[in-house]
């Protein structure tokens, strides 16, 4: 309960924690979280830097949410530290956590533009009214996604590649300097997921540093600067040559991996392993 | 016709159950659309019995006079107790909330029945009795009821995100579980204050009907607060007239009227949502 006072103190004075001259933007160190039931995390160390594009992949159960939700702050790993910015993620509000389609209703009454500005409720802090600016910032927002025309929908009305630039929109608006994104392509068709890169194009050019769960090994070759690829534990970590080799991709996946080689040598790989009616990459 | 509307006026009591009835609706309307959206129906009934205990034993020491400040105390309690109970224990959240209300709801039930007129206040407990509205109790409706309002407006946008998205409340660093708990609150004093008039066994439908009455007809918040409070006190409006020509227990006829609206929206929109 004190940490919860302290919370509403914070957001009420809109203290939020410092960002230390030079240090990574995201580093975790020994990053473990074990349930009674088992390990979902273990001992799992990374940095990224600022403006970086990562892939997380990992077959289903690997811990990507896991993963995210502990840098969000949403989760507590058991042990080990996670420093944004060289500090706690305790009192940060940059960074941004896109959830996944599933785990969102809908049907809730809200248009996309009231989406958005629940994005500016951190910097808003408690108790004030969003202000002609913080509109300003959410129709801003909304350009960048290409979606400012359908701005009164109710959310219900997006197609699902609009869907996922909205809650991007929505990390913008927030000002984030980390996005996570958790499966952002699952379920969109290629045209969407075009969309959803060129945004993603923008926000390079902008610094600002997305990590991105999916499933699709080929896009993760060829449109992220670096890929993590997890398995509750770190597998391997670095460019596509370095991380898509047979023996580590069987190491990660066991069976659950196709491996064609091509006319010049080069792997093409797909992840077979989808769940819940999410679509074969 | 226009004598049967507003014949019953000439008496205070009518004035004062028309204004319970609005404040009623309106307050447990509002509260209801977040009991709707966070899918709290089960807690909000379960807390609605628990208080029966509460006001019996305040009429056992002493009458009618400060039934409002037992049932308040003993909402409060029973909100956050449910709340505690739900987040510490093994057994699943709605049978828990299950042992709770029902235990509760039995203690009462013997503790009134020790009292010779038992049936009469019981009934008065159980399904409403709008008529009897006193005084002093629209003043506390009127004072509960506008805290239930503000604090609803003043905290708008972090019952939004914490319905909508619980997890981006979290990543910006939103106090989840004091929000959780305000919320608790709210919907215990918004049961309070329209205990008289709607009664302990009916309450629920004040917390969830006209909120999902009015979540057929709109996509946005803001609208479906109002009109869930317009349907609400219309419903309650109907039930007062109900009571006084008719002699049905106030609870039961707002909540009836209620309904009534409900299945006449669902028909209408049925193709639609």
């Amino acid at each position: 309960m004190w940490k919860e006072l302290e919370r509403t103190n914070h957001l009420l004075r809109r203290v939020y924690a410092p960002h230390l001259p030079g240090a990574p933007i995201l580093r975790l160190e020994g990053v473990s979280l074990r349930y009674e039931s088992g390990v979902a995390l273990d001992d799992v160390t990374f940095a990224v830097q600022t403006g970086e594009r990562i892939a997380v992949i990992g077959p289903n159960g690997a811990g990507k949410s896991t993963l995210f939700k502990i840098i969000a702050g949403v989760l507590s790993p058991t042990s080990g530290e996670v420093h944004v910015y060289g500090g706690e993620p305790g009192e940060h509000v940059c960074i941004a956590y896109v959830p996944q389609r599933s785990q969102v209703d809908w049907n809730f009454p809200v248009t996309v533009a009231d989406v958005v500005m629940m994005g500016r409720v951190g910097q808003l802090g408690l108790l004030r009214w969003p202000k002609a600016s913080d509109w300003e910032k959410v129709y801003a927002a909304l350009d960048v996604v290409h979606l400012r025309h359908l701005a009164k929908r109710q959310i219900r009305q997006l197609s699902g590649g609009q869907q996922q630039r909205m809650f991007i929109a929505r990390a913008l608006a927030q000002e984030a300097q980390l996005m996570l994104m958790d499966e952002p392509l699952t379920g969109l068709d290629v045209h969407s997921q075009e969309e959803v890169f060129s945004v993603l194009d923008t926000l390079k050019a902008q610094k600002v540093t997305v990590l991105v769960a999916l499933h699709d090994l080929k896009m993760a070759a060829e449109r992220f600067d670096r890929i993590i690829l997890l398995n509750r534990r770190i597998i391997a970590m670095g460019s596509a040559e370095e991380v898509f080799t047979s023996e580590i991709l069987l190491e990660a996946y066991g069976g659950h991996v196709h491996l064609v080689y091509d006319a010049e040598k080069t792997l093409a790989v797909s992840d077979t392993c989808c769940g819940e009616g999410e679509e074969a990459a | 016709m226009l004598t049967f509307l507003l014949e019953p006026f000439q008496y205070a009591f009518m004035v004062r159950g028309l204004l319970a009835v609005l404040i009623v609706g309106a307050v447990c309307a509002v509260v209801g659309t977040y009991v709707v959206l966070r899918g709290m129906a089960f807690f909000g009934d379960a807390l609605a019995h628990s208080i029966l205990p509460g006001i019996a034993v305040g009429y056992l020491v002493n009458g009618s006079a400060s039934l409002f400040w037992w049932a308040l105390g003993t909402a409060i309690i029973a909100s956050l107790g449910i709340g505690a109970v739900t987040r510490h224990t093994k057994i699943r959240e709605d049978a828990a909330i299950g042992i709770i209300f029902a235990g509760m709801f039995a203690l009462g039930i013997a503790l009134i029945s020790t009292v010779r007129t038992y049936s009469v206040d019981l009934t008065h407990f159980l399904f409403g009795d709008v008529l009897g509205v006193q005084r002093g109790d629209l003043w506390l409706s009127i004072a509960f009821g506008g805290f239930v309002l503000l604090t609803i407006a003043a905290l708008y946008k972090e019952f939004l995100v914490l319905s909508f998205d619980p997890v981006l409340a979290l990543t910006l660093r939103m106090p989840v579980r004091l929000l959780d708990n305000i919320l608790l609150v709210l919907v215990a004093v918004s049961i309070v204050v329209a205990l008289q008039t709607v009664g302990v066994a009916l309450m629920l439908a004040m917390l969830v009907t006209p909120a999902s009455t009015a979540y057929l007809l709109t996509r946005r918040l803001p609208v479906m607060m109002l009109l869930a409070a317009a349907l609400a006190s219309l419903s309650g409006v109907v039930g007062l007239y109900a009571s006084y020509y008719w002699g049905v227990p106030s609870g039961a006829a707002i909540v009836l009227a209620s309904t009534v609206v409900f299945i006449l929206v669902w028909y209408v929109r049925r193709e639609k949502v």
